[in-house]
């Protein structure tokens, strides 16, 4: 038979009980509209962590005291610190390849205005920090050289500090109190939203090194040195440069393991998208089980087509068509119902998305290639779950076929 | 016997047993038959007689389990499957007593279908020559017309095109008036004389002597054996038959 009579064939068959197909079809089109939305969903959720670490800055290398490897036993990042201002501006001097260093003091305190108090995360850092973070200013302006030379008590607040502190309206020019440090508010910085680990990026005052060693925390050893490069490919090659910079900085020997730990934005966003991977296959498989009950349920219906259509595979027989020209037409028509059950799951399941990522925030973007698989998917599932009823109406006896009432 | 060109169906000791259970159920106990071209034979015989057994046998639906068939020069026995459905779909033509038209199909497109599945391929205008085969038997003004908006007559007139449409050397009509009131079985009759007077080989299965009359010659069938195998001696002709008819009142 030829290709065009027996989609015509299978067509006609489809629509001559339309209530049933759609039914049957419904199986499937929930099946692919559930793949797609849960792979929207699980993309969606890594395209916006992505994007979180993206906007802690282009390029970042971040040094973090404290060695990997100490005398066998592993400490863990950040368990002794040798990490200090000496280091930082060693870098700074010598590194030929980064294009901006700075250190970072991390401490803590209750910021108290004429207004509020909010208590917060602080950070100690230098001018080159509003480039390596890509962070800009929203009103105001961040501090200078100047400023981070002679230590002075300016602050810089992130959004969520701001409307905390100074509910009213603007905060530049304004006071505020940290640790009874009284801090003049220069300049308030641009909305980050939340960062990588689901923190508030925007709940943070900076301020410069200078000033958060002497006046609040007290201690001269940085909790961070943060770096970036100016352009992506040197992030490795500057990884090596720093090693060798700090190494000599800290007198280590050739046998003496690093005391500091570097790590790039690469690595952290391969772990975090390595685990959102992991969570958008979880959900694809749990949704591809509803896809599997909607085949069994073309495999129900094409068996019942068959036995009620005996008569008629009789006919077909007994005028010369063959086992395997029934195999077709049956086949053929369970893998349109699928594919065409696909089709319009895979136009719900965008639907879907989208919905999803009005309501979460996420860009819920379906990658094309889900769309073929989801379709090839629903095809498969049609001749699999069509092939036995196809080959029940192959294997009918044409003398009993036709005496079937 | 003569080895002529122009038999059609040379059938020689021809049996068939079913296996019911535990009981063998001898359907055909050794059938002789052949069946030159442009004849027009009534197979008689009651249910049971095996009439219905030789018919699957003939329209090779079924194999018989000894003796041999040969179909237009054709050996059956021992073909495959497939080999059968494409003798089927090339020599033969089936008309059923229940018509066994596809349903929610246009008359057009149950006479095209035999020739769909013409793997042969020598047939490429299949809408036409299936116009023409409606034509032939008279129903050139409802080539669109679905089974269910024709009268029994009309369906079986479809059916015989569909038959036909094929060029088979045999038609094969199983009780093909079963159905039918006395006046559309006439008609029918008398379509089969036309289309046997063209030169068409038709065979008739059927238990009634009325239908059985408008053969050239009878088949007789009782227990799986031919009972009586003899030229018609009072052919009817279905036509004036049918005027006849026309002139009684109708009844009541």
């Amino acid at each position: 038979m030829r290709k065009s009579t027996l989609i015509k064939v299978a067509t006609q068959s489809i629509l001559k009980n339309k209530m049933r197909t759609f039914l049957t079809m419904l199986g499937i089109v929930i099946g692919v509209a559930a793949v797609i939305v849960m792979v929207a969903v699980g993309y969606g959720a890594q395209t916006s962590i992505q994007q979180q670490i993206g906007a802690l800055g282009t390029n970042m290398i971040m040094i973090m005291p404290g060695a990997s490897n100490v005398g066998g036993v592993n400490q863990g990042a950040a368990t002794f610190n040798r990490l200090t201002p000496a280091d930082y501006e060693k870098l700074k001097r010598e590194s030929l390849l980064l294009s901006a260093v700075s250190p970072v003091v991390f401490t803590n305190a209750q910021a108290i205005s004429a207004n509020g108090n909010w208590r917060t995360r602080i950070n100690g850092v230098s001018t080159d920090y509003q480039i390596i973070r890509n962070w800009r200013t929203q009103s105001g302006t961040f501090f200078t050289e100047a400023d981070l030379r002679s230590a002075r008590k300016v602050a810089v607040l992130g959004q969520t500090v701001a409307a905390a502190l100074f509910p009213d309206g603007d905060a530049v020019g304004q006071q505020v109190q940290l640790r009874d440090v009284p801090f003049t508010v220069i300049g308030v910085l641009e909305r980050k939203g939340q960062n990588a680990g689901g923190n508030d990026a925007d709940d943070i005052i900076i301020v410069p090194y200078t000033t958060a060693s002497s006046r609040l925390s007290g201690w001269h050893r940085l909790g961070q040195i943060i770096a970036s490069t100016s352009s992506p490919q040197d992030v490795l090659a500057a990884q090596e440069e720093i090693r060798g910079i700090l190494r000599e900085a800290h007198k280590l020997g050739e046998a003496d393991d690093d005391d500091f730990t570097i790590r790039n934005q690469d690595e952290i966003a391969a772990a975090a998208s390595n685990a959102t991977q992991v969570m958008t296959l979880l959900l694809a498989a749990i949704a591809s089980i509803s896809l599997l009950v909607g085949g069994i349920g073309i495999m129900n219906i094409m068996l019942v087509s068959v036995t009620e259509r005996t008569r008629e595979i009789g006919i077909r027989m007994a005028i010369g068509a063959r086992g395997s020209d029934v195999l077709t037409q049956f086949l053929v028509e369970s893998v349109a119902i699928s594919v065409m059950g696909g089709l319009i799951g895979v136009v719900l399941g965008f639907a879907g998305a989208a919905l999803v990522g009005r309501f979460t925030g996420w860009s819920t973007a379906t990658p094309p290639e889900a769309v073929l698989v989801a379709v090839g998917f629903s095809a498969a599932v049609g001749v699999f779950f069509g092939f036995y009823p196809a080959r029940q109406a192959a294997s009918l006896n044409p003398i009993q076929a036709l005496r079937y009432e | 016997m003569e080895q002529s060109a122009a038999d059609v169906i040379r059938v020689a000791g021809v049996t068939k047993v079913y296996q019911m259970g535990r009981n063998a159920v001898h359907a055909l106990r050794g059938i002789d038959l052949t069946v030159k071209a442009g004849e027009m034979i009534a197979i008689m015989g009651h249910s049971g007689s095996g009439k219905s057994t030789l018919m699957n046998v003939l329209g090779c639906l079924d194999t018989p389990t000894s003796g041999t068939y040969e179909l237009d020069g054709v050996r059956v026995t021992g073909l495959s499957k497939n080999e059968l459905a494409d003798l089927r779909n090339q020599k033969l033509g089936f008309v059923f007593q229940g018509f066994n038209l596809l349903a929610r199909t246009s008359a057009l497109e149950n006479v095209e279908l035999p020739l769909l599945y013409d793997r042969s391929g020598r047939r490429r205008d299949t809408r036409e020559l299936a116009r023409k085969s409606l034509e032939r038997v008279g129903l050139g003004a409802r080539l669109d017309h679905h089974p269910s908006e024709l009268s029994g007559g009309q369906q079986q007139r479809v059916a015989i095109a569909r038959a036909l449409v094929t060029e088979p050397k045999v038609v094969l009509a199983d009780e093909p008036t079963g159905n039918l009131d006395t006046r559309t079985s006439l008609e029918i009759m008398a379509l089969f004389q036309e289309l046997n007077d063209q030169g068409i080989t038709i065979l008739i299965v059927t238990h009634e002597p009325d239908i059985a009359c408008y053969a050239r010659r009878i088949v007789e069938v009782r227990d799986g054996r031919i009972l009586r195998d003899e030229p018609m001696r009072q052919r009817r002709i279905a036509a004036e038959d049918l005027k006849t008819f026309a002139a009684e009142p109708e009844p009541a």
